[in-house]
């Protein structure tokens, strides 16, 4: 393992786990998430996706009071009264997620045995599963991992040869994954989470599990004790992550490697020309990866390898090493990783170093924008799709595209006074 | 436990936020979990700010749970104070931390800091954004100025004669994450200058310690957003015998009003009642024939205290409109609110619960919303044109162009903003003659430049389980009565088929047929 490993801690700039309802209730749109929590929680959710117009809202907030504080009224009568409005007024919802808040932990409200006994109730019309997605557990995706962890337990057992691609991916990818491994010779291949919260994939001794995104850990050891086979492979971003990521499944399945290689080498082919363009803006500049949502040892080692960027320094928030091996041999050697955060640190190092391109959250965008250095906030990369050999172009144009722009927009923003003027 | 689908404030240390964000050389600990830096984003991309909010959180995780939370909250004021080295020093809690009770202020006050440290107490559980930020707002200015306090009040705001100088007031309330402050500001400042006032201090946006400092300096306190600075405002009357006015300037007979208030307290000949006429174009455009078939338009109202006012009165007074619902979410201004729904025949919606406020906008049938963006979901679900005039916003709410809602200027925008949102006359006409059209049907607003306009479903899908529980079986709608009811313009069918349906079951009716729905239109005289 060529990278240099080292741990820093101190003040965070990350996203609670609360914030994955963002994008999994759209993937989701039959289920509801409710978060047990204080109003703070509440806000974070409306401040990041109630820019949008929802005529029938998919989240919400049971927020706790003085009363339930002060253990004058009892919790669990009063989270069932919740979920008895909130589902009267929402029949359609077929999955209610309770999702558990700092709050709600410190304060040790069980909503495990909440959700048991709102099932109960609900006889099956409804099915109710908790997750946590505090902040002082969870950071960002660790909350898709935490409500597809929840899932496991509800997935039904087949003995069925099949593939699962776990991880949120974009419609349009999965459809396109989906094409490509029936190509190869896979016929079933199933997701998780999937686009109803009903139609739960099977799992069992016949299904090999592909990770699509690296935050899965938990979500990953509870498959393996349902009896499933995951990989180990590095994620599917760029084209020669997506291609490894591909063979590691067809060597599971024992295809041939001519007919794997006949599929996939005109897309690595054509992912190559896609690339070029890209290649070339990016090519020796130099980046910096700010700890957000473990996607960042898999995206520097594609912008250092099929991009041409030099790591300066990749943070993430948390390094999950056995799952990470994979990404972690491809880094180049001495590669500095840094596993946790003291911002205001980790912003004088940035500063030092004034790096070309500085992947962050948007609550540092654009201050160091201000400053004068380019930035790619990193939030849009879980929004996107990003997944599979064909997006390779798209993933690179995510961060050629800030780069672009300032050439673009910074000379006509920044005249200098010496340029002769029109009518001179 | 509150079922909350959409809160209208942030919790209080999101307040404080406001105000430490809003200031320079004012920094804030915030003893906060992991995640809390979420509120970053208001500022950096809401109020779209190239430099970060003064706030250094503690970001505990579950693993310092166990240790010693204390000397992480004394490290990170200690890193703070150093590396910032503010001239003030906010310290508080948010809703976790304050469950663990660390007693973050006590901690920073006994490190033998050399800027003043004030103490936050917000109790996250009972208390919200605004609270928070009129807390923070009262205990800085009070820990400022208290060593400045004579013991016995006395203050002149007509002492600026005698001194010869021109009269000078400050502007209290405008902050980070206000409705529009960053132009109300500019707006009122141009106002004042026009009739030879200037302005002292601005706070808390864009002041500084010293200038907190310089506020008893200034002959009177204009109170611009009473949410965040009444408190504030009064402590200096109370203190300093500093008057402070009570008008808000939104709206054309608003501002003429704040205009006689300042006047008066400061002892100048008040200004002419045409000047309104003469500055603004709203007073014109709304006089204009363009605009007469706004009169009568229902429209229902909700937001802040101060928001909804002023909104009702240029609704009533200075649109013509008639106003069907009047709310607030502010419980401070509940009183005001009240009276003011009470003059125009109403019940004031007193409430931060969105799904009764969406029962509310449901019951009245208004055809237009001017809320916050909250009331933008419910419009949407209700296919209602909606404009937002008050906080919670979104980042269209902070524009790069000028667009105050004070003053004469901010009346042209707030012209052009909620008479947007309506049906512009010859269609609406049009579509009330011909219904069978292929591209102009029903529900569509042409000028909003997309097709269909409003989701027809919206109209005809049954109102939600929570605004039907309340209502008793009704009688029955026929055939030819739904037929006629189609017929109705699209806009005005709601409060159609609500007096239909009333005015049928007074009269005992089981069946609503197109005679009934005639019946009920001459009984309604509508």
């Amino acid at each position: 393992m060529g990278a240099n490993l080292r741990k820093e801690s101190g003040p965070r700039e990350v996203f609670c786990g609360l914030t994955s309802i963002v994008w999994l209730h759209r993937r989701m749109p039959d289920a509801f998430f409710l978060v047990v929590g204080s109003r703070t929680c509440a806000h974070l959710i409306q401040s990041a996706a109630g820019v949008m117009i929802f005529a029938e809202p998919r989240f919400g907030t049971a927020i706790l009071n003085e009363r339930d504080l002060a253990g004058l009224a009892d919790a669990h009568d009063e989270l069932d009264r919740v979920a008895r409005e909130l589902l009267a007024r929402r029949p359609e919802i077929r999955t209610l997620f309770l999702v558990g808040s700092c709050p709600s932990e410190v304060i040790k409200l069980d909503l495990a045995r909440a959700s048991e006994r709102l099932n109960e109730e609900l006889q099956g019309r409804v099915r109710v599963v908790n997750y946590s997605g505090s902040g002082i557990e969870t950071t960002f995706t660790e909350g898709e991992d935490g409500a597809l962890s929840a899932l496991v337990p509800f997935l039904p057992s087949t003995d069925k040869r099949q593939l699962l691609l776990a991880g949120t991916l974009a419609d349009a990818v999965e459809d396109r994954l989906v094409h490509l491994f029936a190509r190869l010779g896979i016929e079933t291949v199933c997701s998780l989470p999937p686009r109803q919260s009903t139609e739960l994939p099977g799992v069992g001794p016949g299904t090999t599990v592909l990770l699509t995104q690296p935050f899965l850990s938990n979500t990953a050891r509870l498959l393996k004790e349902r009896g499933a086979k995951v990989l180990s492979s590095p994620f599917p971003l760029g084209a020669e992550g997506s291609r490894r990521w591909m063979e590691t499944a067809c060597r599971d399945f024992n295809l041939p490697g001519d007919r794997v290689a006949a599929v996939l080498d005109p897309l690595e082919e054509r992912a190559r020309m896609a690339l070029a363009p890209h290649r070339a803006e990016l090519t020796g500049k130099r980046i910096v990866l700010l700890p957000e949502s473990q996607l960042e040892i898999p995206l520097g080692r594609f912008l250092q390898r099929e991009c041409g960027m030099e790591l300066v320094e990749v943070g993430t928030p948390y390094l999950n090493r056995e799952q990470m091996a994979p990404e972690l041999e491809l880094l180049p050697e001495g590669t500095d990783v840094t596993e946790g955060q003291h911002v205001e640190q980790q912003l004088d190092r940035v500063r030092d170093q004034h790096p070309d391109l500085v992947v962050c959250g948007m609550g540092l965008a654009n201050p160091l924008e201000a400053e004068g250095i380019t930035t790619k906030w990193s939030i849009e990369l879980v929004f996107s799709p990003i997944h599979g050999i064909d997006q390779a172009g798209d993933l690179a144009e995510l961060f050629s595209r800030p780069l672009r722009r300032r050439q673009l927009i910074h000379p006509a923003l920044h005249p200098q006074t010496s340029n002769p003027s029109i009518h001179a | 436990m509150q079922l909350t689908l959409w809160t209208y404030e942030g919790p209080p240390h999101v307040g404080a936020m406001r105000i430490a964000a809003s200031m320079h050389g004012v920094h804030y600990v915030l003893h906060a979990p992991q995640g809390d830096t979420y509120a970053d984003l208001l500022f950096t991309m809401i109020e779209r700010r190239g430099q970060r909010p003064p706030v250094t959180y503690t970001t505990f995780q579950a693993r310092d749970l166990g240790g010693d939370t204390a000397e992480l909250v004394k490290r990170t004021v200690r890193e703070a104070a150093e590396r910032f080295r503010p001239d003030a020093l906010l310290v508080g809690e948010s809703c976790t931390a304050e469950l663990i009770q660390d007693q973050p202020g006590a901690l920073a006050q006994g490190m033998g800091l050399s800027m003043p440290v004030v103490t936050l107490e917000l109790p996250a559980y009972s208390k919200k954004e605004n609270w928070g930020a009129a807390e923070t707002l009262y205990q800085l200015v009070r820990n400022l100025l208290k060593p400045q306090a004579p013991d016995q009040p006395q203050h002149d705001p007509k002492a600026w004669m005698a001194v010869g100088r021109r009269p000078r007031v400050n502007l209290i309330g405008p902050s980070l994450l206000g409705f529009r402050c960053r132009d109300d500001v500019l707006e009122i400042q141009r106002l004042l200058t026009v009739h030879g006032i200037d302005v002292g201090v601005v706070a808390p946006l864009g002041a500084e310690v010293s200038d907190i400092q310089r506020i008893p300096q200034a002959d009177l306190n204009v109170c611009l957003y009473p949410e965040i600075a009444e408190s504030s405002c009064s402590w200096l009357e109370r203190s300093f015998g500093m008057p402070f006015t009570r008008t808000v300037p939104i709206g054309v007979g608003a501002t003429h009003d704040f205009l006689v208030e300042l006047h008066t307290l400061l002892g100048m000949d008040s200004p002419t009642g045409e000047e309104g006429y003469r500055c603004s174009r709203l007073p014109w455009y709304s006089e204009s024939v363009d605009s007469t078939y706004l009169t009568g338009k229902r429209v229902f109202i909700f937001g802040d205290g101060s928001h909804a006012l002023a909104a009702a009165r240029i609704c009533s007074e200075e649109l013509g409109f008639k106003v069907v619902g009047l709310g607030t979410y502010s419980r401070e201004m509940a009183r005001s609110v009240r009276a003011a729904a009470k003059e125009l025949g109403l019940e004031a919606l007193i409430s931060d619960d969105y799904l009764e406020v969406e029962a509310a906008m449901a019951d009245a049938a208004p055809e237009l919303v001017l809320g916050t963006q909250m009331e933008r979901h419910s419009a949407k679900r209700l296919g209602i044109p909606c404009a937002v005039i008050s906080t919670p916003m979104h980042v269209q709410d902070v524009p790069a162009r000028n667009s105050p809602q004070m003053g004469w200027e901010g009346a042209n925008v707030i012209f052009d903003a909620w008479v947007h949102p309506l049906m512009m006359g010859l269609e609406e006409h049009l579509i009330g003659m011909f219904r069978h059209d292929f591209e102009f049907v029903d529900g569509h607003q042409s000028h909003l430049g997309h097709r269909g306009g409003t989701d027809q479903a919206a109209e005809e899908h049954s109102p939600s389980p929570v605004v039907m529980s309340h209502e008793e079986q009704g009688p029955v709608w026929t055939a030819d009565g739904e037929a006629e009811l189609k017929k109705i313009p699209f806009f005005v069918r709601g409060k159609v088929r609500r007096n239909t349906e009333t005015y049928a079951r007074q009269e005992g009716r089981l069946e609503i047929s197109s005679e009934t729905l005639y019946d009920a239109k001459a009984h309604y005289k509508a």
